[in-house]
């Protein structure tokens, strides 16, 4: 499985196409509240997309805030 | 061969706008909009799922010119009809006077229009058969729990519906299907349990989920945006037919967002997914006809259009039909 920085890309480049970003504006400490201005949907979106991507099963979307949140599931499950 | 000869659609007249229900529960326009799209919904007030399907038979036959004695078969795809038994389209056949027709509901739920569509192709197989009506038709509003505001800003009722008739000089209508149910998911949306009140009944209705409609929210959001495109292009495969060869893609208004997701996936630009759930809400079985009667009354279909039809939800079901207008 992929380390960490390239779990953080790939999460990256999902995150920005789905909200319509530059890669390089989704941090690892972005909130995707505070700082994106994303609702539950967009948080769904990106879920899914991780899910497919990964092959992983993200059941806990409440816990979800920040890129970081997101980073750390995935690794967890890898 | 076949052609959907005429399109008609009936709502009941009480709106209910967005901000009507901020007045009844802890919820606001803005973010009712923004996640689903929808501004306002018609709920039924004294009228009944069986009215729906009245009015919109009726405008069938009226627009069609003949008379319900001319119908072969009509179709009610519902999960909310009046009562389970005499069946909406046993009603309507009582008040279109349709005495040589054989009438039956189909509950599919939020697909009931799409695998409606199937059954009157394959019923149109019997050299016998003519003219068939298939309306879709929900009254959510006596399902729904008013004090839920996760569940209650979503729904609408209305009914829509086609009269299909055999036409020589028709090409064929329909050029491709894919219909898939997930019955393993079922309880993700949930709606009119009832209850066993036999003396004998021993726990038989203990697990049943009840009468209000319940939806996991972020679980059909991920099955309609991951299953809807796959059959979509299942159907394409089947119909010998591309994406871009497609002229309007009408599919289920359950939520903006889902309709967005799903032309994203399929790379296809969002103008050829035409909406109204703005205006009425979720209508289950109804909101693919009334869409398409709405397109078709505006001018915005035109006949020899290739048509992808989509439903997706309860069941889990989903279906999609490629149709030429």
């Amino acid at each position: 499985m992929a380390n960490n920085e390239e779990t953080f890309k790939k999460i990256q480049e999902i995150i920005a196409d789905q909200l319509d970003k530059e890669p390089e504006e989704v941090k690892m400490e972005s909130n995707f509240k505070n700082d994106f201005d994303a609702d539950s949907l967009d948080i769904f979106e990106i879920i899914n997309e991780i899910e497919d991507e990964f092959d992983v099963k993200i059941e806990a979307e409440e816990g979800i805030d920040t890129v970081k949140d997101l980073v750390e599931f995935v690794e967890k499950q890898a | 061969m076949l052609k959907i000869t005429q399109t008609a659609h009936y709502v009941p007249s009480k709106v209910v706008t967005n901000d009507d229900l901020s007045k009844m529960m802890d919820t606001n326009d803005e973010w009712i909009r923004t996640r689903t799209g929808i501004r306002q919904r018609h709920v039924v007030t004294d009228e009944d799922t069986t009215d729906l399907v009245v009015n919109v038979a009726n405008e069938l036959i009226q627009k069609g010119g003949i008379s319900g004695a001319d119908i072969d078969f009509i179709i009610v795809a519902t999960a909310s009809a009046s009562e389970a038994v005499p069946t909406a389209a046993a009603e309507v056949q009582k008040a279109i006077g349709a005495s040589k027709a054989f009438v039956f509901d189909l509950n599919a739920a939020c697909s009931g229009f799409i695998y409606g569509m199937s059954v009157l192709r394959g019923l149109f197989t019997n050299p016998t058969y003519k003219k068939g009506i298939l309306i879709g038709a929900e009254v959510l509003s006596k399902y729904t729990d008013w004090s839920d505001r996760t569940t209650a800003v979503l729904f609408g009722d209305g009914a829509g519906g086609v009269l299909v008739e055999k036409d020589a000089a028709a090409g064929n209508m329909f050029l491709g299907e894919d219909l898939l149910s997930m019955g393993d998911l079922g309880d993700k949306i949930t709606m009119a349990g009832t209850t066993n009140e036999s003396p004998f009944n021993d726990g038989a209705t203990a697990d049943n989920p009840g009468k209000w409609v319940t939806m996991d929210g972020r679980a059909v959001y991920a099955f309609a945006t991951r299953n809807v495109p796959k059959s979509i292009e299942r159907a394409l495969a089947q119909a010998d037919l591309t994406l871009d060869q497609i002229d309007l893609f009408v599919l289920h208004q359950a939520n903006y967002r889902i309709v967005e997701s799903i032309a994203k996936r399929l790379g296809q630009p969002i103008e050829k997914f035409p909406m109204n759930i703005a205006n009425y809400g979720n209508t289950s079985a109804a909101s693919v006809p009334i869409l398409l009667d709405e397109l078709n009354a505006a001018g915005k279909i035109k006949r020899g259009d290739t048509i992808a039809l989509s439903g997706f939800g309860g069941g889990l079901t989903l279906g999609t039909e490629i149709i030429k207008f």
